[in-house]
Formats: structure tokens, sequence, C-alpha cells
């Protein structure tokens, strides 16, 4: 008991430096707040002329359209669905050999990443997420809850898309132990990320099988499912079914990463550090 | 006018900044080319990157045969005109970019010293041949466009598509050596940059028609970006220009780009002259 305790406190230790480190580039934030607000408008009225064309399209009215269109650019970093995210310092400190130093530590590799990652995405989310949304939200038409508890589902489905998006990344950067650098891996975890996820258009818009595949990803449960839980089309068992396909995609993931940590660990041994 | 010596100083002076230029990225070319299958590989990811905006144009033509009153292979064409000025922005200028980097870490100074031009030195300093992937796809979709699309070409209307391109891509070089200008006053804000610059070229890919007025006003006469090629575009396709301009502003953007890479330079130079070392 005693020594869990010390564990959490551990982790959480790291979870709030991982926020203070994002915290310091306060001009770096200004400038993502500027550039995800210049974006969400240009896709906003691109929206708005597909959603003319096409009313009710996916089964979004004009004003749940849009408000997709401010989800993307708020969840963006705190998704890291480009990149930016802790996987890049991982795969150097892989490719340096700095990761021997990292496994001596008394603390477990893959947890003490999630709980860094979870304090920055935090961070993105308040830094990032929150002013691009109010400023959205004054120059469009958009479909906020006015209920409370479902802002609350809204902020649950984000930890559980964050979780999956950390085991996702956690796989890119061990990559790195097999390829050194990563960079080709991380490319196309970048490209998957902003396609499946709906970054570039949410995926009940997708034609056909597409769709179907797209939604079946784990890359879903990192915007698609919080935007439509934000919008109200998750409620009662439905919400439950898309935490639950959340959390399944959230476990597999994180089980595939401590299993690839456990080889890649050995490999480090093999080559010495 | 200008005195001749100082003509003559300035034209020396442009004539190195060019060959430092011309050396620097080719030193790292070369340096890109002793990893060619990586360097294929970066190529093919900037391609792939990049194809994705095309791609969400064709899924939104999976639903609708038509945004904001204008058809996909016309979509394609300002898609493909604003993708390969940009691209020919960023290949050549595009690593511009890290000059906020640079001030932080104090590497500009290096610079400095160098009897080259700095502006020279910063825009082929990690010259990234693999950005060649971007102008490609803009390539291929202006290729496939021009294909498809059933233009009553005339001599003019000819004429108009490289013009449209060169101006295009000095108007986005501007935007480049503006906002590493600005990156001398606020160092980590390289994301303001991409806020104009990859903001300007995602804009210029759908049609006028899509955005608000005030928005359209704004990037023609504030921020001439309808320059690049909506203007131009909507010329050769025959289509009504924004804001009821004269059609005769279809041929000006050779001279906002000009215009605009002034501008810039200035901005430039007064930000270098600004430049306090970090001193670490």
């Amino acid at each position: 008991m005693h020594v869990r305790a010390g564990r959490f406190r551990l982790y959480a230790a790291v979870a709030e430096g991982g926020f203070r480190r994002y915290a310091t580039y306060r001009v770096a934030t200004a400038a993502g707040v500027f550039t995800n607000t210049v974006f969400g408008l240009i896709l906003a009225y691109t929206y708005l002329a597909l959603w003319d064309e096409r009313p009710g399209l996916g089964g979004y009215d004009q004003a749940q359209a849009v408000t997709f269109v401010w989800l993307g650019q708020a969840l963006l970093t705190v998704m890291a669905l480009m990149g930016g995210g802790f996987e890049g310092e991982l795969i150097e400190r892989i490719r340096t050999g700095d990761i021997a130093v990292d496994l001596y530590r008394p603390a477990d590799l893959q947890a003490w990443w999630l709980a860094s990652d979870l304090g920055r995405a935090l961070f993105q989310l308040l830094g990032r997420g929150v002013l691009p949304m109010a400023a959205g939200a004054l120059v469009f038409d958009l479909a906020l809850p006015a209920d409370p508890l479902r802002w609350l589902a809204f902020l649950t489905a984000v930890v559980l898309g964050a979780l999956v998006s950390f085991a996702l990344r956690f796989l890119v950067a061990l990559s790195a132990f097999w390829t050194m650098d990563g960079a080709g891996v991380s490319q196309v975890a970048m490209l998957a990320g902003t396609f499946f996820s709906g970054m570039l258009l949410p995926l009940n818009v997708f034609p056909g099988a597409l769709g179907e595949v797209a939604r079946a990803l784990p890359w879903s449960a990192l915007l698609q499912v919080p935007a439509d839980v934000f919008l109200g089309r998750h409620t009662g068992l439905d919400l439950i079914r898309m935490y639950a396909f959340q959390l399944g995609w959230a476990a597999a993931l994180l089980t595939a990463g401590r299993l690839l940590q456990a080889v890649a660990t050995r490999r480090v041994v093999v080559q010495g550090g | 006018m200008a005195d001749p010596s100082r003509v003559r100083f300035r034209r020396a002076q442009v004539r190195d900044g060019l060959r430092a230029y011309r050396l620097i990225s080719a030193m790292w070319v070369r340096s890109l080319m002793a990893y060619r299958l990586s360097f294929a590989m970066t190529a093919l990811g900037n391609f792939a990157v990049t194809a994705f905006d095309f791609a969400a144009i064709l899924l939104m033509f999976s639903q609708v045969d038509r945004l904001g009153g204008y058809s996909l292979a016309e979509i394609a064409f300002l898609y493909g005109a604003s993708c390969t000025a940009f691209g020919l922005a960023d290949l050549s200028l595009g690593s511009m970019d890290r000059l906020g980097k640079r001030v932080r870490d104090g590497t500009l100074d290096t610079l400095l010293v160098r009897p080259a031009p700095v502006i020279a030195q910063v825009a082929a300093d990690r010259f990234g041949l693999h950005r060649i992937g971007r102008l490609t796809q803009g390539a291929l979709v202006l290729t496939y466009a021009l294909v498809v699309l059933d233009i009553d070409w005339t001599v003019v209307k000819v004429l108009t598509v490289p013009m449209m391109l060169l101006g295009g891509a000095g108007i986005f070089g501007a935007l480049f050596v503006a906002g590493a200008a600005f990156q001398f006053v606020a160092r980590d804000a390289a994301e303001v940059q991409n806020a104009f610059t990859y903001g300007g070229t995602t804009l210029l890919q759908y049609p006028p028609t899509v955005f608000a007025k005030d928005l359209v006003r704004g990037v023609t006469f504030v921020l001439p970006l309808a320059f690049v090629n909506w203007l131009p575009a909507l010329y050769v396709l025959g289509r009504p220009y924004p804001l009821d301009l004269p059609v005769w502003v279809a041929f000006t953007p050779p001279l906002v780009a000009a215009g605009c890479l002034a501008l810039a330079g200035l901005a430039w130079r007064t930000g270098l002259r600004s430049y306090r070392s970090t001193g670490s």
C-alpha cells in the first residue's frame, strides 16, 4: 500500500512536469492558438459550403459540422494527431542509447512516458483548445452542449482518446529500436492520424466501406468519438459502447506496447546500450 | 536617381547571395544524396502528406457535385495553382522558419560572421530537396485540371498560367521572408508563420465564393493572397472575380509579388539590424 502511494506520487509529479514543461512556452502557445484559429476559420467555411450543398450530410446539421471543425482544432495537439508529443524525445533517447539509463530507473518506462504525455495533453487542452473554440463561437453558430453532464461525458471520451493516442505513439517510438531513426514510422503514423481520426473530414462523411473501416480503427477514438459525444450523438447505452470501444483499443495497444517494450529491452542488453 | 557605384554594389551583393545560396544548398543536396533511400522516402512522405489535402477535396466531391458553385476540375485548378506556387516557395525558402530556433540557441551568430549574405545562408540552410514532393503533388493536380477542364484557350490565357505560378511563388516567398523577420522579435512563434503560409495555401485551394466577403477582402487588399491564384485563375476559368474587381487585376500578380518581396526584404533588414545575440 505504501509503495503504491509512492508510485502514484511519482507519476503525478511526472505528469505535472509534462504540464509545466509545455506551459513555459507561452509565446509558442499563443502562436499555436492563432494558427488553430486561422485553420479553424478556413475549414469552417469549407464545411459550411459542403453542408450547404448537402444539408444533413453525415447526420450533422450545419452548426454541428462547424463545431466538429473547432473540436478538431482543439484536440489536434491534445491527441498529437500530427506528431509533436513525447515520441520524438523517446526516439532520440533510443537512438542515442540514453534509453539504457531510463531502464535503470525505478519506474516503469511506459507508465513514466504515459504520465508525462497526459500532463502535456492536459496543458494542450487548456492552452490550445479553449481559446480557438471561443473564437469559433464568436464567428459561427456552434452546437455547444447546455447539459454539464454532456461536457463531463466529453471529457471522459477525451481522456480515453488520449490513452489510445499515447498507446499508438508509444508503439511508434519503440519501433526506433529496430529502425534507429523512427522517421518513416512516425510519418506513416502521422498520415494515419490525420486521415483516420476525422481531422480531414468527419469519418461519417467517408463513403461506404472506407467509412466503416475508418470508424473501426483506433484513430477514430481520438477525434471522431469525442466529437460525437460532444455533439450528443452517443447517449445512454450507446455512450457506454463508445467508451468500451475506446477502452478496448487502449487496452489492446497498451498491452502491445508492453510486449514490444519487453522484447526491445532485451535488445538493449544485447547491444550493450 | 541612384548613384551608379551603389547600384553596382547592390548587384554584386545579389550575385554573392545567389552564389552562396547555390553552394550551400548544393552541399545539403549532396549530403541528402548520401542516403538515397532515406531521401526517396522523405520525398514520398512529403508528397503523401500534402496529397491528403486533395484527398479531402475528393472525399467532399464523393458527396457533392459542386462546392461553392465550382466543379471538381475547377477546384483542382485552384488547388494545383496554389499548391505549385507554394511548393516553389517552400522548396527555395521553406527552411527560413528555422530562424527562430537559430535566434534562441545562438547559432545565428555563426552565420553573421561568414562572408555571405545572412538571408542566403538562412534560406539555404538544411535545404530540403524532399520538399519537391509537395511541388510534384501540386503540379500533378494542376496537370489533371488542365487536361480535364474545358477552357477556350487564348494566347493570353496560356501565358497567364506560368505567370500565375511564378507570381504566386513570389508572394509566398515574401511571406516566408517576412515570417522569418518576425521571428527576430518573437523567437518561438514559428507557428504564426504557418498560419499564413500553410493556412494561406489551404485557403486558396477553395474558391472565394466559399468564404465570407470580409475574409476575401482581407486576403485581397491587406495580405494579397488572392493574387497568388484566385484572380489570375478565375480569369482563365472565365469566372467572375470576387469583390467585382476589374479584369486587368488578373495580370498584376508579378507586380504584387515584387512589391511584397520588397516589403519583406525591408522587414528582414530591419529585423536583422535589431538582432541582439543571446550570447550563449
